[in-house]
């Protein structure tokens, strides 16, 4: 293991740790990046050490006695105490939550604003540096480090606590733990073209952060759901553009490029789900996604199933954008007339999909002026280029038709 | 142990039904009797609408009093609470319980410093 993998595998647990015996993110991560700098050469005299994450935080720690016992004021000696203590304790196991798990909770805690959630996630968590978040996100440096401190400031200041939440709380605040790793994923994957791979990142960073949830949360179906739709979602990214960085819908993509091994982990979460009984949204879009996995071709796909997950999906996360989706699968089942109806009772005319989807739907019906209608206002309301493009040449296409 | 404000806005010149009103303050008085005896009752109290506000602001030796509130809006601080907590958490419990007494008003929560 290099020193890189060992910072990313291990920089989460390591700030997680020191935070709990500092109380202070601040001091936690500067002396966490110390230990990781006196590694480099270190590690590179000596070899790597046995248990790699073990040298970082004892080093850490360490590193962080010797900054408070030069600062000596009264709450520096109370923190030093308390580091000396964790350094004698017994390393914490079973029962105990992983002091990661604390600091997830911490930088997902609804006090703060969403983009504050998702940066310091995958700031504390990943280890990634600000300046990269800020690429991935399209950000400004400065905006983006100034977020963090923000976040950070009131985490301390309006006590924010590090702590698995009480019971009455918990359900909501791991939902809103999956909302952040799923925008993470989703932020990489829906604009994920082009020649900028720091987004591809975000993907394998979310999926991380996903197998991690499902280890630190082995009881919450939910994060083997979320896990499973982020990998049988990024299965299909080989397939998913074309020679020239253009989108290729699910429809056409050529199934032999999807990623065979991120399919076969993808559908045994899902099994994993099933046998546990306790759907959730999560879940439902992931046996979704398993369905689409499981056909050799589009024309193979089990669409009645495909319906009848969207019906479950309904009953336990419904809204209109469902409904949209859940009326795609129906019109491949009972015809576009079908599906056509269904769409048009929606109120969704501020989305592109909508658009998009009517379109597709009155030119498989023959109505191809509707349908160029139809394709103008999803570009209108489409949000990137690729999307525009690929919109652009189906609306081109229907002249030939 | 921290200490929070939690802020009450209200929406100025809105009075509700008086059995709407008295239903609230029951409920606040039993969630103030509950918070003594859980100890994390510092404060509470309610204001005269914003309009009988009075705001001074000194420069240079001079003093500018206008009559009203100092930001305007049509909705105002009318009450607050001090509450003593653990933390952010402890300090939501009793705000989404005043929160929930006087629905749909929100409840501000700000750390008290030091």
């Amino acid at each position: 293991m290099n020193l890189e993998d060992v910072y990313r595998a291990e920089y989460g647990r390591a700030v997680a740790v020191l935070n709990r015996a500092l109380g202070d993110l601040d001091l936690a991560e500067e002396a966490v990046q110390e230990a990781f700098a006196a590694a480099v050469t270190a590690w590179e005299r000596a070899g790597p050490p046995p248990s790699p994450a073990g040298w970082i935080i004892t080093t850490a720690r360490n590193r962080a006695i010797d900054r408070l016992r030069r600062e000596a004021t009264r709450e520096a000696r109370h923190a030093e105490a308390a580091l000396l203590h964790a350094r004698d304790a017994p390393p914490e196991e079973g029962a105990v939550p992983d002091d990661r798990l604390r600091l997830i909770f911490t930088c997902c805690h609804p006090a703060l604003a969403v983009p504050a959630q998702v940066a310091l996630t995958l700031r504390l968590l990943g280890g990634l540096t600000t300046p990269e978040i800020a690429r991935a996100f399209l950000t400004g440096e400065a905006t983006m480090a100034q977020r963090i401190v923000r976040a950070k400031a009131k985490i301390r200041l309006a006590g924010i606590p590090y702590r698995v939440p009480h019971e009455a709380d918990l359900p909501a605040r791991v939902r809103a733990v999956l909302t952040v790793v799923y925008l993470i994923f989703n932020e990489g994957y829906v604009a994920g073209s082009g020649p900028d791979l720091t987004r591809e990142d975000l993907c394998a960073e979310a999926i991380r952060l996903g197998r991690l949830l499902v280890e630190l949360m082995p009881d919450e179906p939910e994060a083997l759901g979320l896990l499973a739709l982020m990998l049988l979602t990024a299965s299909r990214r080989p397939a998913r553009t074309g020679p020239g960085g253009e989108l290729v819908p699910l429809a056409e993509q050529d199934r032999s490029r999807w990623d065979a091994a991120l399919i076969a982990e993808g559908q045994d979460l899902v099994r994993r789900c099933l046998r546990r009984g306790r759907p959730g949204p999560y879940q439902i879009q992931a046996a979704m996604a398993a369905v689409h996995s499981d056909a050799p071709a589009a024309a193979a796909t089990d669409w009645i199933q495909v319906v009848r997950l969207y019906d479950q999906l309904m009953t336990v996360a419904p809204s209109p954008v469902v409904e949209l989706n859940r009326a795609v699968a129906v019109a491949e089942v009972a015809g576009p007339a079908a599906g056509l109806a269904l769409v048009d009772a929606l109120d969704l005319a501020d989305r592109h999909l909508f658009h998009a989807i009517r379109a597709d739907l009155l030119r498989r019906l023959g109505r191809a002026a509707e349908a160029a209608a139809a394709y103008d206002e999803a570009i209108a309301w489409a949000g990137n280029d690729a999307e525009r493009a690929f919109l652009a040449r189906r609306r081109a296409g229907l002249a030939a038709e | 142990m921290n200490q929070y404000l939690l802020s009450v806005y209200q929406p100025d010149g809105e009075i509700p039904e008086q059995a709407v009103l008295d239903r609230a303050m029951a409920d606040l008085g039993r969630i103030a009797q509950e918070a003594q005896a859980a100890g994390a009752w510092v404060f509470t109290h309610g204001l005269h609408p914003a309009d009988t506000a009075t705001v001074v602001t000194v420069r240079g030796g001079d003093e500018l009093i206008t009559d009203g509130p100092y930001l305007e809006g049509k909705e105002h601080v009318g009450g607050f609470w001090v509450i003593r907590a653990e933390d952010l958490d402890g300090a939501l419990v009793w705000a989404r319980k005043i929160g929930a007494a006087l629905s749909p008003l929100p409840i501000e929560i700000r750390p008290i410093a030091g």
